[in-house]
């Protein structure tokens, strides 16, 4: 039963106000998905072999905080090389120049097509391939000499395996947001005597930040995690802390947990610094930009206080 | 014999992409403070025309100049040498151009677009530019859209700001693409008012336009391109009111 009623145009016309259809099958769905959420948590609540105990002990353990440590600064530092390398291939990858896009496409092949974990035991065991190692001009002098065994130590290896192969799907990324801004954006820019270069850095890029920072947050949240294959090469991470206490002590799960926890804990905070990432970077491109979770509550908080909505400066969204 | 040369001198311009040839031997010119406007049916070859005047193409036959000089090339002892990147941009840089699909810049706003250039390609002084810029973009009717971002513009708002955009530059001519055809009919006067105010200052533009009012108000010069070569080019009223080609008056009966 619904019902409009005009009142002509002295009066504003009358909201409609209709019985919504019935959903049962809503209903029906949030109680067996509410049922199977109490049963889990009862389980785990209740069985004693978690031993949540145990994950308290431990959760602020020094050893597995410095693992925390090596894992972020792992991911930092892996991540960091993988974006400088990532927009450099992107951009070998659309040159003119067969050779050089070539050399790019080579790379991503190899790099994309081998599994990290391989990569990772490839450079511990770089030594076995190249002794020595000579950094300098090709068939020139060299600047860095000296034995690969203490040149390239664990971290090291670790740090290089997982940058290169960032490196690779980072191009793939970057690549595609160059090619996402519209090819009348560089006709612009070179129209006004700015050089190629300038129309990358200036004008290509900073728009192409809005196709590429989604999928470099994945990443990065991907690459916390895929470092703790470094533990395979005695690297002390996360993972390697938790397993060298358990090696001991046996309380094999409630240590997994702890690191899973301290895993959760960062890729969170990872996911709050890409929504503020992609903000910023997608100014410009919508009318108005939607208002924060923080804005959002605080309008919340003072339409109950004054019966008004809030709005923010650049106006709320929706 | 101190004449100034012309500001736009093409001689026999053929342009091919691929096996297409899209300009088939193009002689035209366009003198300083002179507005012409370039006609024709969409594909006879006037957007890309206008495109090699700032070397966005590069011809393939024939010689085209700017302001007597050659436009790409540098003529050494009768060989020519291409010009060095850095060479063409500061070229392209005298010459302003204005796109059918405004192109401008999203992640700026109307200043910023405004003082892009002149501070990355010319070095000026922030403070001067944002100055200029604000003068600029008050006297294209845009003083309250200054920090507009370009997606919470209107079409012909967008145009008028390309405009400003293209003029902090500058140019000592400027080459408009088509700057109506995107925009709906009731923002297309507010476009045009503006070009008519700049070729009133004396300004040397080359239209490709289908505004036949337009053309024949200020144009100085009409040429009608028809599959890549100027069919018929005169003051606009001759070619608009007794054309002598018959493909220029079957074009013109279609769209008067």
């Amino acid at each position: 039963m619904s019902s409009v009623r005009d009142t002509g145009y002295e009066g504003r016309p009358e909201e409609i106000r209709a019985v919504p259809v019935r959903r049962p099958g809503r209903w029906i769905a949030a109680a067996i998905v509410l049922v199977l959420v109490v049963a889990v948590v009862h389980s785990i609540a209740s069985n004693p072999r978690f031993e949540w105990h145990v994950v308290g002990e431990y959760l602020f353990d020094e050893r597995i905080l410095e693992g925390l440590r090596v894992t972020l600064e792992l991911t930092v530092i892996a991540m960091a090389i993988g974006v400088v390398l990532g927009v450099l291939l992107a951009v070998m990858r659309l040159s003119l120049n067969p050779l050089v896009s070539g050399a790019s496409w080579l790379y991503i092949w190899f790099f994309r097509g081998t599994p990290v974990l391989v990569q990772i035991i490839f450079w511990y065991f770089i030594s076995a391939l190249y002794p020595k190692i000579d950094i300098g001009i090709p068939f020139g002098p060299a600047f860095i000499h000296g034995n690969a065994n203490t040149l390239i130590h664990a971290f090291t290896a670790a740090v290089l395996a997982l940058g290169l192969n960032e490196g690779a799907y980072m191009a793939e990324i970057v690549r595609a947001g160059i090619i996402s801004v519209d090819e009348g954006q560089s006709d612009a820019a070179h129209s006004l005597g700015m050089t190629r270069l300038q129309t990358l850095r200036r004008i290509v890029l900073p728009q192409a930040m809005r196709v590429i920072i989604p999928p470099t947050g994945n990443e990065t949240i991907s690459m916390l995690k895929t470092t703790s294959l470094v533990s395979v090469i005695a690297v002390p991470d996360l993972l390697y802390a938790v397993q060298a206490i358990y090696a001991v002590n046996f309380k094999t799960i409630p240590l997994l947990i702890t690191a899973s926890i301290w895993y959760l804990v960062c890729t969170s905070v990872l996911y709050v610094g890409q929504y503020y990432l992609e903000r910023h970077y997608g100014r410009g491109a919508t009318r108005e930009q939607a208002a924060t979770p923080l804005q959002r509550v605080r309008g919340i908080l003072s339409f109950r206080r004054t019966g008004e909505h809030f709005r923010t400066s650049s106006g709320e969204h929706r | 014999m101190s004449a100034r040369p012309p500001m736009v001198l093409a001689e026999g311009v053929h342009k091919r992409f691929g096996r297409n040839e899209v300009l088939r031997g193009i002689d035209l010119e366009v003198k300083a403070g002179e507005v012409l406007c370039l006609l024709g049916p969409s594909g006879s070859g006037k957007s890309t025309f206008l495109r090699c005047i700032n070397h966005l193409e590069r011809i393939n036959v024939g010689r085209l100049s700017v302001d007597g000089e050659l436009v790409g090339y540098r003529e050494v002892a009768g060989k020519l040498h291409e010009l060095r990147e850095s060479e063409v941009a500061r070229k392209r840089a005298e010459i302003g151009m204005v796109f059918q699909h405004f192109n401008l810049f999203g992640h700026m706003t109307a200043l910023e677009n405004v003082i892009s250039a002149p501070i990355l390609v010319k070095h000026e002084p922030r403070e001067r530019a944002r100055e200029r810029a604000r003068a600029l973009l008050d006297s294209v009717g845009l003083a309250d859209k200054h920090d507009s971002y370009p997606s919470q513009l209107s079409g012909g708002q967008q145009q008028r700001v390309a405009i400003a955009r293209a003029l902090a530059m500058e140019p000592k001519l400027m080459l408009f693409d088509e700057p109506t055809s995107a925009l709906d009919p009731e923002l297309v006067g507010e476009v045009l008012e503006v070009m008519r105010a700049l070729a009133r200052d004396g300004m040397t533009m080359v239209v490709v336009t289908h505004e036949m009012g337009f053309a024949r108000e200020v144009a100085d010069k009409v040429a009608f391109m028809d599959e890549g070569v100027v069919v018929e080019e005169g003051p606009p009223g001759e070619v608009l009111a007794n054309p002598r080609q018959e493909r220029t008056r079957a074009f013109l009966s279609k769209v008067l």
